[in-house]
Order: C-alpha cells, then structure tokens, then sequence
C-alpha cells in the first residue's frame, strides 16, 4: 500500500464519514469535505516528485489480487498523463466544494458527499492498469454525477441526467463486452499483461476482430468526450448542473474519454487506429467547427461555454489521431488547459447566476461597471479559452495544429478556423454581458467578487498563466508518457524524428 | 438400485432439508388449529424461522453425506446444496418480512408460514432431484403452495386474480412438462436423468421425437421461470400477490426451476445440444428484450420489478446457453444475487406500499429520499445492483454471465444482452429520479419498520454490497458445484 492507494481509497473514506455526519449541521459538513479534500490535494501533490522521475514508466504501482476467478487484479500506476489528470481531479474537488459554499442550500449532506464518491471515481479511472479495475471506476462516476445533475440542476435536470446516465452506459456496456473478448483471448484483465502478450505475439488479433474492439471501446470513450455526433448530452447536462457539477464534468470527466483513447485505443489497437484515424479526424474537425458555429448563436451562456467544449475537446480528438509527438503532446495539454479555463468559465458564469438567476446573454449587460473585477477576471479567462498566447491554451492548441499540419495541411487549415470562431463567440458574449447599458436589474443585484469566490478562482488564474507561460513545468513528462504510447503505435519508428526535446522547443518557440 | 426394506442412515441424511422442512410444516399445520391467539402467531413465525434455519443445517448435513439417495432418485452433491441453501435463504427472508405485513393486512395467520415451508420443501427437491418423477413432484408441491401463497389475501381482489391466473397457466404449463417426460420414457425407457442420457448417446429410435419432447419439458421450464414466449402470467401475478409473496416467487421457485432445468438439459439432453441451443439463444434473447421493453412503461412499482423479473431470467437463459460449467456457475451467482437484491426490493416496496397495498405506483415514491432517507438509499442500492453497476452484486452477475457467453463465442448474444441491459437502466432510473429528484406529496407521518422487515433491508442491502466488492465469497462455491455428475 503506497501513497496512491491511499489517496484513491481516502475520498470513499471521506465520502462514507460525511454521510455519517448530522444531516441539520451544514457548517460542520461543510467544513468537514473542504478540509478534508484539501487534504487529499495536498497529498497528491507528494505524488508528482517521484513520477516526474520516471515519467515514461508506472510510478506508484500496486498490484494485488481482488478477485480469484476471473482473476481481476486491484492495478494501478501513474505516468507522466495520468499524474496531471490526478492532479486536476484532487485540484478541482476543494475548489467545487468551496463553490458551492453558499449555492447549494437544500439536502447539503448529500451533495458533498456525492462530490467526494465523483473525486473517487476519477482519480480510480486516471490510475488503473487492469482493464476490469478500469471498467469499474469508470461506471462509478457515472453515479454521483447522475445525483449531482438530477437532485441539484435547474429545471430540466431529470431529462438532462437520464439522458447523461443512458448515454454513457449505453457506450460503457460495449466497452464491457469488449474487455470481456480481450479477456477471453488473453486470459487476463491486466492491461501492461495484454500489451506485452501482443507485443510478443502471444496474443494476435485478426484485423476484423482489432477493428470492432477497437470501435467498441472507441464508442464508449466518444460519447464521454464527446465527439460530434454523439455530443448531444453534453449541453443539457452542463446547462441543467449545478455550478459545480457543470465544473468537474467540463474540467475532469470529459477528459475520461479523451485519456481512454490514449491509455486504451491507441497503444492496443495501433493498426485499427491508424485506419480509422481518417474519418474520427473528419468528425473532430466538424465537431470544432460545428461547436463554434452553435456557440455563436446561444442565447444561453452556459450553453455556450458547453459547446465551446465540444469545440475544444475535437482539437483534442484531432491530435490524438494525428500520430505524431506533438498532436500527442498538444492533446494532453489541451486536455489540461481545458479543464482549468473551462472550469473556471463556468464558475463564473455561476458567479453571474448566483447573483441575478439568470444564465440567459440578453439579462445582462454592462457588468462591468458594478463589478470590474469580475469583468477583468472573465476578460482574462475568456482570452486563455480563446487560445490568447502567454495563457493555457495556445500551447495545447499550438501543438496539436502543429502535429496535424505535419500530416496533412488542410486539417490544420480547418481546425484554425475553430480558433478564430472562438473568439468570436466568446468575445461577443463578453461584449453583451459586460459592456454597454447597466439594466436595473444589473445595478441592482450586481456585486464584485467576495472572499470566497476570490479564492475559487486565483488558484485557477495563477495555473492559467503558469501553464501559459512555463509549459517546461507539464510538457517533458506528459512528452515522455506519450512516446511510450507512439513508439507502440509506430515500431518502425519512422514517428520518433520529432524527439522530446524537440517538443519542448516547439513550445518554447510558439510563446 | 436394490431397495432396502429400511432406508439407510445416508440416504436420510442426504434428504434432511426435506424432512426436516415437511416435519415442521405438518407440526405447525397441527398447532395453528389449537392455538387462535395472537402471540402465538409470532411463535409460529419464530419456529418456521427456526425451521428453515435447521434445514440450512440439514443441507450441510446432506453436502457432508454426497451421492445419491432411494434408488437414484436424488441426488445430494454441491449443486444441490447450492440451490437448497438459495431457496431456503429467500424462504427465510420471506418469514421475517411477512409477520408484520400480515398483520397489517389483518390476516396473521399460521398456515401462511406452513405454505411457505412447504414450497420450500418443493424447491428443495427440486435442487436435488435426479430423475423426471422427481422433478414433477418437486415442481407441483413448490408450485400448489405457490398459488395459493398468491392468493394468501382472501379478500383481495387483484389477489385472487393473480392466484387464478397463477393456477391454470401453471398447470396447464405443468401438464406440457408431464406430457413431455411421457414421451421421454417412451423414448428412453427411463425417467433418470443419467439413464436417459446414456440411452440417447447409446441411440433411441427417433431424435426428433427425443428433441420434441425436450421441447415440450422445455414449456413446462419456461413458465415456471417466466422466459417468452411463455411470461404473461408474471406481470399480473407479481401485481396481484402480497409483496413479501411475489418477492418470494420472484427469487425462490425461479431459482429452483432454473437448478432443475440446468440439470435437466446439461446431463439428460446433453447429447442433443446442437438442437436446443439455438432454441435457448432465441429465447433468451426475447425474454431479455420483452422484459425491459415491456418494463419502460409500467408506473406500478410491483408490475415493474414484474417485467424486470422476466428481464432477469433472460440473463440467467444466456448462462444457461452457453451449457459449460463456467456459465452454470454464472447461473448460480446470478440467482443468488438476484435473489438478495430483488427480495431487498421487494422488501422495500412492501414496507413503502402501506396499508392494503395502497401506495405502489411511482408517484407514491416522490419525495422518498426525504422522507425516509435510509429506506430510500437502500432501494437505491437495489436498483443499481439490477441496473449492473459495479460493486453491486447484480453487476458481477451480469459480468460473470456475459463472460461465460463470450468464453463460449456468443458475441451477439454478448452485445445484445448487455445494449438490453443499458435500456433496463432507464426504467430503473426512473424510480431513482422519483425518490430523490421529486419533492415529497405527502406530509403523513411515516411508519415505523417493523423489525423483520427492518433486517431483511439491512440483511439484503449489506449482503449485495459485499457480493459486490468480494463476489469470491459465493462465486468460489458456484464455480465448486457448477459440475454437475453425468
């Protein structure tokens, strides 16, 4: 038992302890989860030294038996990918329930308990090495976050959950179908067991059979990203979320599927990814711009900044298909990016409708003059989720151009437009919410950000410019992870001309 | 084969269960005419506890003593003990949930107790018989019990209704069951099962008449386990029994005639596989579709947890497809399981329901969560055990099924099953979304849960949990006793 298991195993602690909490003590509740995922973040901070060591190798792995027959082993291991997204999980679950401090004032127990089970659930999902341990974290989360929409949303969240609940067990089931023919085949759910058995050729898959295990688990992990056209939950869950919810699904679960293809599609099905990688390429590229054009039209914000997902996250897709170091790298750092400047657009988009109710653009409108400081902030994170450089996601976006321009020119070309569309949907938005005419209304209920929510967001301003700036401090390990997942997907090693360093200089280059 | 004038010690021994749970049931048969007062109720309902728990004794007692007892007729191995101690499990859970329903419902009576001994006796033999008489008898003595346990609420009209319809389809069902073993022994020449397979392998005149008359023992199996196109009857039975009734029916007799006819067409009928295989594909498939399609749209919680059933013994069909001991031993897990979250269900339903059934559609759960958060955070246990998801036991039930069906290249089979599984998730998350995502109508005080119903939610919820994190604890035993002797 290391340090990783403790910190997967203490958010279920956490979770059970809350629930055994007075349900009338709020405060203490409260109080209880904050401190205590503070602390899980902290310990998850002493996980990077030893990772960022060996970032191309499985730090922290504990491999023990769970089950004798099948044998399902308890699996788990971090790389230089799995370590960030850890991170951002233990990050995002302290921040969520500061968020929320005020905001959720009926049946609190649960609520709080429920963000514990999802912080779980993800950081299960980011480490385990057994596909069956993976399968299972992954359907955990699925469970709170069902809660967390269906008891907490706004108007239509019984519609907006079972459509997020049906969607990705529907895709999850195949997935599970797909393990049990790995499984069948190899003899074992040991996912470092099986790369080794095909390394070796112990294990062989004829190419029907590599193609429909790779759609099946492809499926799964497209409608988590999600892929156009499969985005359709993604809007009306984040729409229908509670502030906090809308964050960690934007920020940390959206990034299960894009980490699945990496962790899973890739490195075992390295032929069927390549053919295939074609027409996902094709949808990720309509995905970005399709998500920027519906952008531009909504009325709603949070509708809005949820289709800029669907944007973003097909600039992720798009670099993973690309083959190449720096679609890779780009991709996990979009991965990245995304999760710390989308979440921190819906935390201020809740910021805006804890004050007035209202996430419709046309309520609002010269915010900026009752509450400056909170139009700066906005301002700042509206130009790194426009990809503005010296902020988060240019580097991502950079990259991943990068890669797909070295593969064909015109995937480059049209994925550029999703950058430029950005910025027009977002800065529009911007433009109608915080500037011209004060309503009434505005004047009225509008106030700068407090204390509180002051601390929710710096933390996620300060990585924002970080990662903008100093890419050096993520980019080497997640490069390292990845050349292990192409040096799989390409032996002949025709892919390894653009080396690590080479990656790092590209980023330093690009700023 | 030659009879002794008196039975031996081992042959006794290898049918305790059986006597131990007839013995108690005509005592107590005798004791309810004596005895009109309400304490002694609650005694009667503490012996037959008592009495089921010996016979979970005498069932080890009869593991202990293997083989095969009055001239072949049963058969004690692990397979056997496996199903007993399910059936007697479920029976057990009946008795402690049903005291207090009974006498809210304002018909405390003893003989309730001794029909449920007596079903279970049935099933016992059932889980042991070796030869097709055997399995008649089981069948009948676990199925007479059954109907009337039914139609237990005299006064009851959607009861009786359901007891009724329960009667003659079972029976007409019954007597293609027993038409079928006709024609077996025609065949054949024998009703034991190890006989009858060696006579097939060795050569009968006619392989379709064999094959025909598997298929009409096949009806007879069908019903009893609610599969298509022979599961009318489940819906309105499970509606219309008192809920700690159709809880029982819906876990004990189905598990029992499932141990039968795995047995039936894994050591009889092997020989013929290539010819019912496709016909259990076919059914189960359709009993999998119908169930969770039929499921979607049903507001009576009772009538849904009918469908489901139905949805359930799908799943179990995919096992028993697959005709290895991998998939049996699926079978057996999963009937076990399925046993402890659907009584769980039951439980709750019967508790939530109230007085004279009144509150069972979907409506009459808004709010649950507030009301009674407990209550409403086990069912909530329950649902996602019957939806599959992980660290419930229903999720290792289907994971183990499906992997059996993969092992034995039933892809389709494998795929169709588990997109039938998502779709039963909405039907489940419906009753989800009432208890927690609607606020509650009623201001009424809320009842207290009487003690035998309190433990069995607790027993059940804890029990699926566990199933769900160390499945090896009944698993190990399912994968001992899934070979079957031939």
């Amino acid at each position: 038992m290391n340090l990783l298991d403790i910190l997967i195993a203490a958010p279920l602690l956490g979770f059970l302890i809350t629930l055994a909490l007075p349900k009338g003590n709020a405060s203490l509740i409260k109080m209880f989860t904050l401190v205590f995922s503070l602390a899980v973040f902290a310990g998850s901070l002493l996980l990077v030294g030893p990772t960022l060591d060996r970032p191309g190798t499985m730090t922290w792995v504990t491999d023990a038996p769970w089950i004798a027959t099948p044998a399902i082993r308890y699996h788990v291991g971090m790389d230089g990918v799995s370590l960030w997204l850890v991170l951002l999980s233990t990050f995002l679950t302290p921040i969520s329930i500061l968020l929320s401090w005020k905001y959720i004032d009926h049946r609190v127990k649960e609520f709080f308990a429920f963000l514990l089970l999802l912080e779980f659930g993800l950081a299960g999902v980011f480490v385990a090495l057994d596909l069956f341990l993976f399968y299972v974290f992954w359907e955990v989360c699925l469970v709170p976050m069902y809660f967390l929409i269906g008891i907490w949303g706004h108007d239509r969240r019984i519609y907006a959950a079972v459509k997020f609940f049906i969607y990705t067990m529907a895709g999850s089931v195949l997935m599970l179908a797909a393990i049990l023919y790995l499984y069948g085949k190899a003899g074992t759910f040991d996912y470092p067991a099986i790369l080794l058995m095909m390394e070796s050729g112990k294990l062989a898959l004829s190419h029907t059979e590599e193609m429909l295990l790779f759609l099946a688990f492809f499926l799964a992990f497209a409608i988590k990203v999600p892929l156009f056209p499969l985005h359709t939950w993604l809007p009306d869950a984040h729409v229908e979320a509670p502030t906090a919810g809308s964050v960690m699904l934007a920020a940390v679960m959206l990034k299960m599927g894009t980490y699945g293809i990496l962790r899973f599609c890739l490195p075992m099905f390295p032929n069927a990814s390549k053919e295939n990688a074609n027409w996902i390429i094709v949808l990720a590229i309509t995905g970005i711009i399709y998500g920027a054009l519906v952008a531009l039209v909504q009325p709603n914000m949070k509708k809005l900044v949820a289709y800029s997902s669907v944007s973003h996250l097909g600039f992720v897709v798009l670099g993973l298909f690309s083959g190449n170091q720096w679609g890779l790298d780009g991709a996990v750092y979009q991965m990245l990016a995304h999760g710390i400047s989308t979440g921190a657009l819906f935390m201020l988009v809740g910021f805006l409708y804890e004050r007035q109710h209202s996430l419709e653009i046309k309520d609002y409108g010269g915010v900026s003059t009752p509450a400056p400081w909170l139009s700066t902030v906005f301002l700042v994170t509206t130009l790194a989720s426009i990809g503005m450089p010296l902020l988060n996601n240019f580097i991502g976006e950079y990259l991943v151009l990068q890669g797909a321009a070295k593969v064909n020119i015109w995937w480059a070309v049209f994925a550029a437009t999703g950058v430029i569309l950005s910025a027009c949907y977002m800065l529009w938005m911007y433009q109608r919410t915080f500037f011209g005419e004060t309503p009434d209304e505005v004047k009225h209920h509008m106030h700068d950000l407090k204390g509180r929510e002051w601390a929710c967001i710096l933390p996620l301003l300060a990585l924002m410019v970080w990662m903008g700036i100093y890419a050096q401090s993520f980019l080497p390990s997640i490069g390292a992870s990845n050349k292990t997942v192409l040096d799989r997907t390409q032996p002949t090693g025709a892919a390894l001309i653009v080396a690590l360093p080479a990656t790092a200089e590209v980023a330093n280059n690009g700023r | 084969m030659d009879a002794k004038f008196f039975p031996q010690t081992a042959e006794l021994l290898r049918f305790l269960p059986e006597i131990i749970l007839t013995l108690a049931g005509t005592l107590l048969l005798v004791m309810e005419g004596f005895k009109k007062d309400e304490d002694s109720r609650s005694l009667i309902s503490m012996l037959t506890a008592v009495a089921i728990g010996l016979a979970m004794y005498g069932t080890v007692v009869a593991y202990q003593n293997p083989g095969m007892a009055f001239s072949n007729m049963l058969i004690s191995d692990g397979y056997a003990a496996f199903f007993r101690l399910v059936v007697l499990a479920v029976g057990l859970l009946t008795v402690l949930s049903s005291s207090a329903y009974l006498e809210r419902e304002k018909s405390n009576t003893g003989e309730f107790y001794v029909l449920v001994l007596f079903s279970l006796a049935g099933q016992c033999l059932m889980a042991a018989a070796n030869e097709l008489m055997m399995v008649f008898i089981g069948l009948e003595v676990s199925s007479i019990a059954s109907y009337i346990l039914a139609g237990y609420l005299r006064d009851d009209k959607r009861g009786n209704e359901s007891a009724l319809k329960y009667f003659l389809l079972g029976s007409f069902a019954t007597a293609f069951l027993l038409y079928g073993v006709a024609w077996v022994y025609g065949m054949t020449g024998s009703t034991n099962l190890v006989e009858i397979r060696s006579a097939i392998e060795k050569g009968v005149p006619s392989m379709t008449m064999v094959s025909a008359a598997a298929g009409l023992m096949l009806v007879g199996f069908a019903f009893k386990i609610s599969a298509a196109p022979f599961q009318g009857w489940a819906p309105d039975v499970y509606q219309g029994a008192p809920a700690p009734v159709s809880g029982f029916l819906s876990a004990g007799p189905k598990a029992a005639a499932f141990a039968v006819m795995i047995r039936v067409f894994q050591t009889a009928f092997e020989a013929i596989t290539p010819r019912w295989e496709p016909v259990l594909w076919t059914m189960a498939l359709l009993t999998m579709t119908i169930g969770n399609f039929a499921a979607l749209w049903q507001n009576n919680i009772k009538r849904m947890l009918g469908y489901s059933s139905i949805a359930h013994a799908g799943y179990v069909l995919v096992a028993v497809t697959t005709h290895s001991t991998t998939g049996t031993a699926a079978a057996m897990f999963y009937l076990a399981a399925y046993g402890l979250m659907n009584y769980g269900a039951f439980a709750i339903v019967t508790h939530v329901a109230g007085k004279g059934e009144e509150r069972v559609t979907l409506d009459d759960m808004k709010g649950l969560s507030q009301r009674e958060p407990a209550v409403a955070a086990m069912l909530t246990v329950f649902l996602l055990s019957l939806i599959g998801v992980p660290l419930t036991a229903g999720f290792f039930g289907k994971f183990y099924i499906f992997k059996a069906a993969i092992d034995s290249n039933m892809v389709w089979l494998t795929a169709l099953g588990l997109l039938n599984s998502a779709v039963a998730a909405y039907y489940y998350l419906r009753v989800l979304v009432v208890m927690y995502m609607h606020e509650p109508e009623t201001t009424e005080h809320v009842s207290t849960i009487p003690g035998g119903l309190k433990i069995t939610m607790w027993v059940t919820a804890a029990a699926t949990l566990v199933l769900g994190v160390f499945p090896g604890l009944v698993l190990d035993f399912a994968t001992r006793f899934a070979v079957l002797s031939k």
